[in-house]
């Protein structure tokens, strides 16, 4: 005998039939099953290998706590592992696969990991591959070598490596009231608030509405409870302020009441339609929650309580009344509860045949026995199942006498023939949301289980997620906590009446039958109750250290039904109450989630792009851009058939021979204006900006607090109370926060206002001995000579009829001016300067040149003030003012700030005329078989033109008093060693005759 | 994470960025005093409760706020303008109209 499709019966559209595979073979099943009820009804019932012990398995639920029947579902070359079958809706084509099997399900090899059982026992891991510590592999990588197979032995599905194909999408949401779960009290709850006017949105992690009154076979206001269900969602998704989410898991409850849900927008249906991603990922901020996330059922722990054949009851009970699906002919209830004898009569009405009714209460209530005789069951009160038998599935089961209160068994062990046994151990709320939230959740003897904690953030409890487990409880619990959410007061309008099967909530505190044999209590990773003890015998007394010693609830079920029997089984080892024992706190996620919607659109380059004004010039001219931070650059402009360096080495060497000129747009630029705006550069500055004269620019520096050097650049004074800054490109939104930071926090007293401009301007930067002519040639409005311009001065003219601003300043060591203007007047500018620089053989340049020229000069940059260099370690100590206090001040004269052998800025020339290597080291001796005694690293290098040689910076320790000696590069990692000598880093000019004039 | 910032209102945290422990006093500028200034560049306070902290909405009018927030729920008990309240003076002119 073996389960069935029962002929009528269930939600399933019989008339619509789809086509599977699983594990090669191909099924058929119907509109509404999922991939578990279909097998079920196809008879299959073997569905996994446990993870360690390779034993037999089949489904323990019928929803997202089953952590037995894991499947890989296959789509093109993508495979997806680890999903229970009972969330995967079958649709045709659907290709699924068995995992942690070899060769195949039915006959698997690692099946004889059972017969070692006690090797095999809690902490196995970490007592035997510590990695032999004595003997000849002591040392060796051997215990890795072992481990590759162990992984492979004791295991959950792979995951594939094929590029993910799928589109995946996050969504933001805003909600007065969030429901999560769509049971009796969700409903009601959704319903209440809606009619409020909130904007409600219910979510369910089901394909169907209704949760439990999809199957619990009661009727609510006179109609079956499907039918009430099929009604309300219909109201509720008529109303224009719902939004209903089946297919939605709830996973996250953060700070603000935000929560994270995951949607399974297209899994079930073979081809996604156009536009729709696979999954969606919600934030939603909910002003308040709802939280009717119902209870799981708990197994009870006894020997072979892991057969195929052996479920929850009310798992049964749904494939029934929800599927029209039998998991057995003959069923026999294992409970020490009530709620399993209504399991029964479902299971009698669906067509099963009731054996026996095993109850370890030695005296069930008068209604649970009608209700035993009504199913013509035989009622074995004050008895326990004490092992099951069969192969891969249930054969029979022992049944012996059990006084629940001395835990103790007597009398002969009786066998029951059955292909179907069904257990209930009680019922744990689905408290994992609220334990996100925040609070600890509270133990409650009478219900045996963890109830939800009082509320530290916006939510509200109903139905049986607060341990009421009745229908009419949840009706009325989720009422009032919609209105309640939606800041509503009773209505008096009656409730639905139902009609249920009375039973009482409270279970006999029986989680285990000790007897002989591997009794489980973490179904996917094979934990056993005497795995439990013996973590205990071994010291482990906290739950915390239980979990990892034996990972009890660490699977990918997360304890969703193992955490209370196991926590019971320890409490009892260690002799102290349950709640002493205590829960560990519930972590987002509460079910998997996919990598792929927590990524959503946000993969692949991601960053914004930062294009100066005269981007589109540069591209049409034959420049190779060059992203630097967020901006793009020119890099060089390559004649055809230059290699990189051809190319800067011709920019550069013209520019020093005539002129050259470079796009600056990307220097950050701050408008720092007001009265007291000369007062707070002299603070932000180490030198005086106060006794700058208004048309004339000075190159600052600034300090952290902390005494290191933060950023340099030049600042102009246009008027009194008039300065523009410039910052190094990449420093611009650092040095603009750290102004922002004094001004509003440190100094709010003085009257400045910061701007940030960088936008606004379009630079350019000429230099080079004809650089004046081509000005001259161009600017109007102003004259550029020497007198009208000397260095460091600042005019304002026009060229081509736009307004400009020239500063007369270089980098590049040449008579050089930047000239700036609006931003959309940029290429204009930019266009007429390269026309008037025609007859002078004015060349454009890039970054590469740019560098080039300034590491000639020796000129600090990101790379040199790189957050661990002071001022005096990049001989700018010049800079620093006596005459007054300003950020660094206090600190820069620390110790180990001023201290000799601190690295400080060099030049280096390589003297075997090869290549330099930024970041390679600095050593005194060579030694390259063990490269050693760094005194410091190169952080720039380039050919120079001017020089022609193979020229660097670098910080070395002591550097300026090694000026003039020797050293060597030692680069082990790209094999470039040779010898360099220690010279200043003012290479070229040191003097500045040229850019003096 | 949620911070109402007095302009913009309740505003997603990943506009903010943190700019450190509120409860740091810089030494006066010309001071020699070592310690106070190791103390006011080095030491922050970590508590397990309220902490008064300085966060800038940069993503957002770029104002600095004093927020006080503990650090066990996330509760944020009060938010205001460091430099002192600016919506005061925008106020009193929308009280002075008739």
């Amino acid at each position: 005998m073996s389960p069935r499709r029962a002929d009528t019966g269930g939600r399933i559209d019989r008339l619509k039939t789809i086509r599977f595979t699983f594990d090669g073979i191909a099924y058929t099943g119907h509109g509404g099953d999922t991939l578990a009820s279909a097998l079920l009804a196809n008879g299959v019932t073997l569905l996994g290998r446990s993870f360690k012990y390779h034993r037999p398995r089949g489904l323990l639920s019928a929803g997202v706590e089953e952590p037995n029947a894991l499947v890989t579902v296959l789509k093109g070359e993508v495979r997806e592992p680890n999903i229970p079958a009972t969330m995967v809706e079958i649709h045709d084509g659907l290709l699924a696969v068995s995992q942690n099997r070899f060769p195949s399900l039915a006959w698997d090899i690692h099946a004889v990991n059972q017969l070692g059982g006690k090797l095999l026992s809690a902490g196995f891991y970490y007592k035997t591959f510590m990695g032999p510590v004595v003997g000849p592999l002591k040392g060796t990588r051997f215990w890795m070598f072992c481990e590759h197979f162990i992984r492979r032995a004791a295991g959950l599905g792979s995951a594939g490596s094929a590029k993910d194909p799928a589109r995946y999408e996050r969504m933001n949401a805003f909600c007065d009231v969030l429901v999560v779960g769509s049971g009796p009290a969700g409903l009601m709850a959704a319903k209440a608030a809606a009619d409020q006017g909130a904007r409600v949105i219910l979510a369910d992690l089901e394909p169907h509405f209704g949760g439990s009154a999809n199957w619990s076979g009661e009727t609510i206001d006179g109609a079956w409870a499907t039918d009430w269900v099929r009604r309300t969602v219909a109201q509720l998704a008529a109303r224009d302020n719902v939004r209903l989410l089946p297919r939605t898991t709830v996973w996250g409850y953060y700070d603000n009441n935000t929560l994270a849900a995951l949607e399974r927008v297209s899994d079930h249906k073979e081809q996604p339609a156009k536009g729709e991603p696979r999954h969606r990922y919600w934030a939603i901020r909910a002003g308040s929650v709802v939280l009717a996330t119902g209870a799981f059922e708990r197994p009870l722990v006894f020997p072979g309580n892991d057969r195929p054949g052996v479920m929850l009851a009310h798992a049964a009970e749904r494939y029934a009344n929800e599927f029209g699906v039998l998991p057995g002919q003959r069923v026999v209830l294992f409970t020490n509860n009530d709620s399993a004898y209504r399991s029964a009569l479902a299971l009698k009405q669906a067509g099963a045949a009731i054996v026996a009714i095993v109850d370890v209460r030695p005296q069930p209530s008068a209604e649970m026995s009608a209700l035993a005789g009504e199913t013509e069951a035989e009622l074995l009160s004050g008895h326990a199942v004490v092992a099951t038998e069969g192969g891969k599935a249930l054969s029979g089961l022992k049944v012996q006498r059990f006084d629940m209160v001395a835990g103790v068994l007597s009398g002969d062990a009786r066998s029951v023939h059955a292909d179907c046994l069904l257990m209930s151990g009680g019922w744990s709320p689905t408290i994992h949301l609220a334990s996100q939230a925040g609070a600890k959740a509270e133990w409650s003897a009478a219900r045996q289980a963890f109830l939800p904690p009082k509320p530290t953030q916006k939510w509200i409890g109903a139905g049986a997620f607060t341990g009421s487990f009745s229908t009419v409880e949840a009706i009325a619990e989720g009422r009032a906590a919609g209105l309640a959410a939606a800041g509503g007061t009773a209505a008096p309008a009656a409730l639905p009446s139902v009609e249920a099967i009375p039973g009482d909530p409270d279970p006999a505190p029986v989680f285990e039958i000790r007897a002989s044999g591997k009794s489980f209590v973490d179904f996917q990773h094979d934990v056993t109750a005497e795995d439990v003890r013996l973590a205990h015998r071994e010291g482990f007394v906290s739950v915390e250290h239980l979990k990892r010693y034996t990972t009890l609830g660490m699977a990918t079920d997360q304890g969703k039904s193992s955490n209370v029997p196991g926590l019971a089984i320890m409490a009892e080892a260690l002799g102290k109450p349950i709640p002493d024992v205590g829960t560990t706190r519930f972590r987002p996620p509460f079910a998997p989630v996919s990598i792929g919607s927590l990524a959503a659109e946000r993969f692949g380059d991601l960053k914004p792009e930062r294009l100066t004004p005269m981007h589109d010039w540069h591209l049409a001219n034959g420049a190779t851009m060059y992203s630097a931070g967020l901006w793009y650059r020119p890099m060089i402009y390559g004649l055809s058939g230059e290699t990189v360096e051809q190319a800067y080495v011709r920019e550069a060497k013209a520019t020093r021979e005539s002129a050259g000129i470079v796009d600056v747009s990307t220097l950050g630029k701050i408008a720092v204006q007001g009265p007291d705006a000369a007062t707070f550069l002299d603070r932000v500055y180490t030198n005086m900006f106060s006794t700058l004269a208004v048309g004339k620019a000075r190159y600052g520096l600034m300090l952290r607090e902390d005494g290191f050097a933060f950023d340099d650049g030049t600042t102009w004074r246009l008027g009194e109370q008039d300065f523009l800054m410039t910052t190094t490109t990449a420093n611009a939104g650092r040095v603009m926060q750290h102004l922002e930071y004094f001004l509003d926090v440190v100094w709010p007293e003085l009257k400045v206002h910061v701007t940030s401009v960088t936008d606004e301007w379009a630079g350019a930067a000429i230099g080079g001995p004809k650089a004046r002519q081509i000005l001259a040639a161009c600017v109007t409005g102003t004259a550029v000579d020497n007198a009208t311009l000397p260095f460091m001065g600042i005019v304002h003219g026009e060229i081509a009829g736009v307004p400009v601003m020239v500063c007369r300043l270089s980098f590049s060591g040449e008579m050089a001016f930047e000239v700036y203007s609006g931003a959309g007047h940029g290429t204009h500018v930019w266009e007429a300067l390269i026309e008037a620089g025609k007859p002078f053989g004015l060349v454009t340049y890039g970054l590469e040149a740019l560098g080039t020229m300034r590491i000639e000069k020796g000129h600090v940059t990101g790379a040199e003030i790189d957050g661990r260099t002071t001022a005096r370690d990049l001989h700018l100590d010049w800079m620093l003012s006596k005459k007054k206090p300003f950020i660094g001040s206090a600190m820069m004269d620390r110790e180990g700030l001023v201290a000799s052998d601190r690295l400080d800025l060099v030049g280096l020339i390589a003297l075997d005329n090869r290549p330099l290597n930024g970041g390679a080291h600095i050593v005194e001796e060579i030694d390259e078989a063990n490269p050693r005694g760094s005194i410091g690293h190169i952080t720039a290098c380039c050919y120079s033109p001017a020089l022609g040689k193979h020229i660097a910076l670098a910080l070395v320790k002591g550097g300026k008093a090694r000026h003039g000696t020797r050293a060597h590069v030692s680069d082990p990692l790209r094999n470039r060693f040779g010898p360099v000598e220690i010279v200043s880093n003012h290479f070229y000019d040191p003097e500045g005759t040229r850019m003096h004039g | 994470m949620l911070i109402t910032c007095p302009y913009c209102g309740p505003r997603d945290v990943i506009e903010f960025t943190y700019q450190g422990d509120g409860n740091r006093e810089r030494p006066d500028p010309v001071s020699q005093n070592f310690e106070a200034w190791n103390a006011y560049v080095y030491d922050r306070l970590n508590p397990a409760g309220d902490h008064n902290e300085i966060w800038q909405h940069s993503g957002g009018c770029r104002a600095h706020l004093r927020v006080v927030r503990n650090t066990l729920t996330h509760e944020i008990s009060s938010v205001a303008f460091v430099r002192g309240d600016h919506g005061s003076a925008a106020r009193s002119k929308a009280e002075d109209k008739p």
